[in-house]
């Protein structure tokens, strides 16, 4: 039997009753307490409250940090002061695995223009220009990216004027540039999407070369974190499936350009990316489905979905012998752990889809999550992309570039007809769609988006729960209230955790983290009792 | 090879930074600021600014950094990001009730020319700062200078905006500790009471950056220097600033606001430096050394003594901040080590005139860079062409050092991967006590790892 849920309205009120009326009212709409069987609005996406200390990060991070981040041999350039190129350099944990020895990996480097006061002055763009030289000249890769940072913007430097000069001038160097400037949007999702454009524009369908394989796949919104992306690709492969590009874990310029070769787009962080999936299917034909390798069940799920797609018996097969086989470790590791778990409390406050993907996760372990939300999700990462025609567009997503993509004329190939489609999507396989957290989330949860510091107290205050899942900024914070705090964006420094053996790894680390001893040890023993009398005596003379 | 792609070949570079030895301004006022007891930094920009400077400080301390932010968005960016700052302080002061917000800039606010001085006058003339609470400020535009600025500046401020002199002198020194550890400040403090000087010391991170764990999260940790203690540092007999980049500043500030004269010394690691601090403690405290340093000097000596054959005119390569660098070489030198290159991302020409004091006649083959691409690609060109013993850096050393088996002693900053800079001290004594721990540490254990069996050593 599970615990019954501490009324969320009442600590909603509560929460509220501390802000100044203009902020209560906003926050007021961000906090919903939830309820699947009906339609309900959050507000999300919109402007942080100045002062209220956010979880969240800027476009730049978004764009440079997230989506090119894991892509080891482009050198990535920030065009900008020193600061926004050293805070990403190396900080996200994207494993990535070269081909060979002597093969190209960038990603342990930091490039930045470091810009002085009278680049400022006088504009960068000749500072860049020289810096991208010297990186050719030094590396010879086969891209370079260009990343703008707040000021760029500002000081009208064309960082894309820039990269089609210099692309002229070195000839066999795919150069292209971001002004992903970290005021743009309200979050780190708007540089999901210029990453997304940029991209789409610049890279994709640069190589028609088709890879041998029956069933073609890119994996896309899957950065390898910890690890992650090499367990799926370890599935794929057992199962058959060919994956022609990861976007973007441990990936190559090469996979971004053969892209458009595969059949199908399985989308795993929708945020992120689930631009390119669209973009994809309207120019190239290639339809996309959300999938979802966090927690075995989910897992498994996902490579069902994944066969009966390609509708091939000896594929539908493979898949059930490879889940049979991988589940066991699964089960024995679940029978031993949750006797330990079961009925334990979790809250997930991280991120644009994996506030939503660690849910089923705990489940498995018979936690509940009473609490979660996105860093920088939209509506339709929490209510499902059905609200997408009713979000109003506000002026800060306005000035998102959306690109106009069309068929292309050689390109396109229709994978599956419209009816067949259709077919699936009645199944419930997600095609082309995603139905959001809040659905899947129970009866009188809380659902917080951009939650502050100030949020996160007062809630830990109220519901106590065992396991507080978010990220480093605020990991010590709920550390020193005596509450484990897990790191969904770093792991901690472990995993991986998708996939089934992703899955084992995580129950073994929330066991060891809700039940290691050193909680219990946090009162000395003289401050549990009443301190005894000190007698008038004793012996030493310290005062 | 993690740097695989790093030539031997030296080529000159102009525009090209690769691997930085710095980083920007707003995080060096962020950790002065966590200095002040009962203080919210404040970073007046974008909200990534703020989330990354958080960020870095919270996986070097492993504590919680708190710091809130204007969240400008492309609107602000255009129009000025007055009414962003001005919601903030509001916020800032009815949510979480600091006693000060201590503001810094970004790029993004400097770019456009957001005047904060004005600003924070604004929010005390329309009532948005609540009784006997305060707003400071400071400018740190990153396309100056570096993290180690964006300190000086904020410490600046500290002195410009609450030093008070009411002609009351009082009996203590102020010392300004400079970009040190939590654990370094307790250590000054410690030697400043063995001696029997008084001292108020700002900015003070200890009691802040290295809380306890009580099963409680206090917005504002017992520690840091308090305001009615740096409004007294007007009244001081006498400063003295470690290490010129970060600390010069704010002793030029209160001499200028308040009179308070100052002694500018290096900042007190290892045996030359120390020596010059506690002399000067001696001196502007008019006291007498007392017995139990000399004993902690001669501990220190001893170690050196026993063990310098393990360093003898060992090779070293250093990177970081210009303060550290610059004690850390004359250390090195004492210890009969030859800091043969030195690089500094940030810029200032003292650095390279004062390394070449300590060192051009003790190390002639010494190179020293710092400033424009000074930074740990360079040093990495330098290493390949003639290698080196040891590799004293920030964390991200460990890159050159896994490539080219080099031992690493983690100093500066950021380290990311390894507790101890903040409960155990690298100055006075003790820290060099410290710092010689584990240079022989790792130099032995390379001895271990690598000696044939019939040359394995038991006693060392
Ligand atoms: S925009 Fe400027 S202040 Fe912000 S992180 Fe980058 S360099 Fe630092
Ligand atoms: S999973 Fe979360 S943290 Fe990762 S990219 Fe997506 S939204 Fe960002």
């Amino acid at each position: 039997m599970s615990k019954k849920l501490k009324d969320a309205s009442t600590i909603k009120e509560e929460i509220l009753k501390q802000y100044p009326p203009k902020v209560a009212r906003k926050r007021s709409n961000a906090i919903v307490v939830n309820d699947p069987a009906i339609d309900q609005e959050i507000l999300s996406n919109v402007r942080t409250i100045p002062g209220i200390i956010t979880q969240r990060g800027c476009s730049y991070a978004g764009c440079k940090g997230v989506v090119l981040g894991p892509t080891r041999d482009i050198i990535n350039i920030t065009h900008g002061p020193i600061g926004c190129g050293f805070y990403s350099w190396l900080t996200r944990r994207n494993q990535t695995k070269p081909e060979t020895e002597d093969s190209e990996n960038y990603m342990p480097y930091c490039f930045s223009t470091d810009m002085q006061d009278d680049n400022i002055v006088f504009g960068g763009e000749k500072k860049l220009k020289a810096a991208i030289r010297e990186a050719y000249d030094l590396f010879h890769p086969k891209g370079i990216a260009i990343f703008s940072t707040c000021p760029v913007g500002l000081i009208g430097d064309d960082v894309h004027a820039v990269a089609r000069d210099m692309k002229e001038e070195l000839g066999d160097c795919n150069v292209f540039g971001f002004s992903c400037e970290g005021y743009k949007g309200v979050s780190q999702s708007a540089g999901h999407h210029i990453a997304n454009n940029q991209i789409f524009k610049h890279v994709v369908g640069r190589d028609n070369t088709v890879k041998e394989g029956k069933f073609k796949i890119n994996l896309l919104g899957e950065y390898n974190i910890g690890g992650d992306g090499f367990v799926i690709d370890e599935l794929f492969a057992k199962c058959g499936i060919t994956v022609i590009s990861t976007f973007s874990g441990n990936s190559t310029l090469g996979a971004f350009e053969r892209s458009h070769t595969a059949d199908l787009n399985l989308v795993m962080c929708h945020r992120s990316i689930n631009y390119m999936a669209e973009m994809m299917e309207t120019k190239y034909g290639i339809p996309w489905m959300k999938i979802n390798f966090i927690g075995a069940k989910e897992t498994a799920k996902s490579l069902r979905k994944i066969a009966q797609y390609f509708e091939d018996k000896e594929l539908i097969e493979t898949v059930e012998k490879v889940i049979a086989e991988e589940i066991q470790a699964v089960e024995e590791t679940i029978k031993e752990i949750r006797p330990r778990t079961e009925n334990k409390l979790a809250m997930i406050f991280v991120g644009g889809s994996r506030a939503h993907h660690y849910q089923g996760l705990f489940s498995e372990l018979g936690m509940k999550t009473v609490s979660a939300g996105y860093e920088f999700g939209h509506r339709d990462d929490y209510e499902g992309r059905k609200v997408i025609p009713d979000i109003k567009v506000d002026a800060d997503s306005r000035n998102i570039e959306e690109l106009d993509v069309e068929k292309d004329p050689e390109l396109y190939k229709e994978r599956k007809s419209a009816a067949d489609l259709k077919k699936l999507s009645d199944k419930g396989f997600e095609i082309a769609d995603y139905i959001g957290m809040m659905p899947d989330m129970e009866k009188d949860t809380l659902v917080i988006d951009d939650i502050s510091q100030y949020e996160t107290e007062k809630l830990i205050e109220y519901y106590k729960p065992d396991v507080f899942c978010a990220g480093i900024k605020e990991k010590y914070a709920v550390q020193k209230m005596g509450i484990p705090l897990k790191q969904l964006h770093s792991y901690d420094y472990g995993g991986p955790y998708a996939g089934f053996k992703g899955a084992v790894n995580f129950y073994k680390d929330i066991d060891m983290m809700v039940n290691t001893s050193i909680w219990g040890l946090i009162k000395a023993p003289w401050e549990k009792e009443k301190q005894p009398e000190i007698s008038a005596n004793f012996v030493s003379g310290a005062v | 090879m993690l740097l695989r792609h790093t030539p031997k070949e030296e080529v000159k570079r102009e525009a090209l930074t690769i691997n930085p030895a710095k980083t920007c301004q707003p995080i060096g006022a962020m950790y002065a600021s966590l200095g002040i007891h009962g203080c919210l930094p404040h970073s007046h920009g974008s909200q990534g600014c703020c989330a990354y400077h958080r960020s870095t400080l919270t996986r070097h301390y492993k504590e919680p950094i708190m710091a809130a932010t204007s969240s400008f968005t492309e609107g602000s960016s255009v129009f000025g990001g007055q009414a962003n700052l001005l919601q903030a302080i509001n916020t800032i002061f009815t949510v979480y009730n600091p006693d000060i917000i201590a503001v810094h800039t970004t790029c993004l606010s400097e770019t456009i020319g957001d005047d904060v001085n004005q600003i924070a006058q604004k929010a005390y003339d329309d009532g948005k700062v609540p009784e006997g609470k305060y707003v400071i400020h400071t400018n740190t535009p990153s396309y100056i200078g570096s993290h180690v600025t964006g300190f000086s500046n904020m410490t600046a401020s500290m002195a410009k905006q609450l030093s008070e002199h009411t002609g009351r002198d009082i009996d203590q020194l102020n010392i300004i500790p400079g970009w040190v550890e939590p654990a370094d400040m307790v250590e000054i403090k410690r030697l400043s009471a063995e001696m029997g000087v008084k001292i108020v010391m700002f900015p003070d991170t200890s009691g802040v950056l290295d809380a306890p764990q009580t099963g409680k999260h206090e917005m504002y940790p017992d520690g840091g220097t308090t305001i009615p203690e740096l409004k007294s540092t007007g009244d001081s007999i006498y400063t003295i600033a470690l290490g010129k980049f970060a600390s010069e500043q704010a002793a030029q500030a209160i001499d200028s606001k308040c009179k308070v004269k100052y002694d500018m010394l290096d900042l007190p690691i290892g045996i030359s430096a120390t020596d010059r601090f506690i002399e000067a403690l001696a001196k502007r405290g008019g006291v007498y050394v007392p017995e139990s340093i000399t004993k902690e000097r001669g501990q220190l000596i001893d170690i050196v003594t026993d063990m310098h054959q393990y360093l003898y005119n060992k090779r070293v390569a250093i990177f970081g901040d210009p303060d550290q660098l610059i004690a850390l070489t004359e250390f090195l030198i004492d210890l009969n080590m030859r800091p043969v290159y030195v690089v500094s991302g940030t810029p200032g020409k003292y650095f390279e005139s004062r390394i070449m004091e300590i060192a051009g006649n003790k190390v002639p083959e010494i190179k020293v860079k710092n400033g424009s691409c000074a930074d740990a690609f360079l040093l990495h060109q330098w290493i390949k062409n003639e290698p080196v013993d040891l590799l004293i850096g920030n964390t991200y050393g460990k890159y050159i050092a896994r490539d080219e088996d080099i031992p690493f002693v983690r100093m500066g900053f950021p380290i990311v991967d390894r507790i101890g800079h903040s409960y155990f001290p690298t100055v006075g004594y003790k820290g060099g006590m410290r710092i010689l721990e584990k240079i022989l540490g790792v130099l032995m254990d390379k001895q271990d790892k690598d000696a044939k069996e019939e040359k394995f050593e038991l006693v060392m």
